[in-house]
């Protein structure tokens, strides 16, 4: 029964975190490192400096599949003004996401997630969910499920370091 | 001989379903609107049901994936993989082969918005092929975080 309750209630914390911290500023982003598809370290801390669009995605997932493609054109458009895209997969294998990574001409950092760095963002127990992050590593905005698309467009284009 | 002659019936039936869904494109599936209303199960009775104790328990299946059951899923649940794939399929059909048709099961996903589900009609399709009379489903509007975790229902991590 307490282990029970200890389970539920770390569940609980762990899918409310919120954006902001005790004092009314935003959180910062938990850091990760991970290997990406193409073998190589990738590692949040590294991108500041960047507005960060973190992207937790699947395979599976058809609102997922609408939005990367978008993705793929706001990293050739505002890359040079400072956006980096972050893609993480939740899909069990590998396989599809690499077959996902070519079929959709990706051109960004795709990592491959587990349960843990869900719960470091809060629980990812839906897709997709994206957060925004700030070039000081701030996370300023989130966002489950289907994004309006223009409206985070222009969110990140007022949030750029280098407009 | 019996159990051969099941045997092979199962083997029909989930033969029948594979090749009668679409192709393994990515992300296509079968639309969850495509269960019956009666059918479904709201997460308030659900959780309601969970906290009677005196109230019959039906088994419950989550069908979705395992990361996400990883990091919460409906207490006493069970992770059976994902039915939009076959090899979840399998899994499931294994799970349940011995049980009686009149069994209450519940099947549950919330991967994501309820329209976009690749699993849960899979699932509920698999279930009613084998003839399985009493399964109802989880509806899960947008995903499992947004209506069950936030709303307090009880949750467990692991697995």
């Amino acid at each position: 029964m307490i282990l029970v309750f200890f389970l539920t209630t770390s569940a609980l914390s762990i899918a409310s975190a919120p954006l902001f911290a005790g004092d009314g500023t935003l959180r910062m982003a938990p850091d990760f490192t991970r290997t990406d598809l193409k073998g190589k370290s990738l590692s949040l801390r590294n991108y500041r400096g960047k507005l960060v669009l973190l992207n937790f995605w699947a395979t599976w997932c058809g609102p997922c599949l609408t939005e990367i493609p978008r993705f793929a054109a706001w990293q050739n458009t505002y890359g040079a003004a400072g956006l980096q895209v972050v893609g993480v997969s939740m899909d069990d294998d590998s396989a599809p996401v690499v077959r996902a990574y070519e079929k959709y001409h990706l051109n960004y950092p795709v990592a491959m997630g587990d349960a843990k760095l869900g719960e470091l963002f809060g629980g990812v127990l839906g897709l997709p969910v994206s957060y925004l992050i700030d070039p000081d590593g701030r996370v300023v905005a989130r966002y489950q499920g289907e994004p309006d698309l223009k409206q985070l467009e222009a969110r990140i284009k007022s949030l750029l370091p280098r407009p | 001989m019996k159990h051969n002659a099941m045997k092979a019936l199962y083997v029909f039936v989930f033969a029948f379903i594979f090749l009668s869904r679409p192709g393994s494109a990515l992300a296509q599936h079968e639309p969850a609107a495509s269960i019956p209303a009666a059918d479904l199960i709201q997460p308030a009775d659900l959780a309601a049901n969970l906290k009677n104790a005196s109230a019959p328990k039906p088994l419950i299946l989550q069908v979705g994936f395992r990361k996400l059951y990883a990091q919460a899923h409906i207490p006493d649940s069970e992770y059976v993989g994902a039915a939009g794939e076959d090899a979840g399929l399998k899994l499931l059909s294994n799970r349940v082969a011995k049980l009686a048709k009149d069994t209450a099961i519940v099947i549950y996903c919330g991967c994501c918005p309820w329209s976009h589900c690749p699993n849960i009609a899979a699932a509920y399709d698999a279930l009613h092929a084998m003839g399985f009379t009493q399964v109802k489903v989880l509806y899960i509007a947008d995903n499992f975080g947004d209506d069950w975790v936030k709303l307090g229902y009880p949750v467990v991590t692991g697995g």
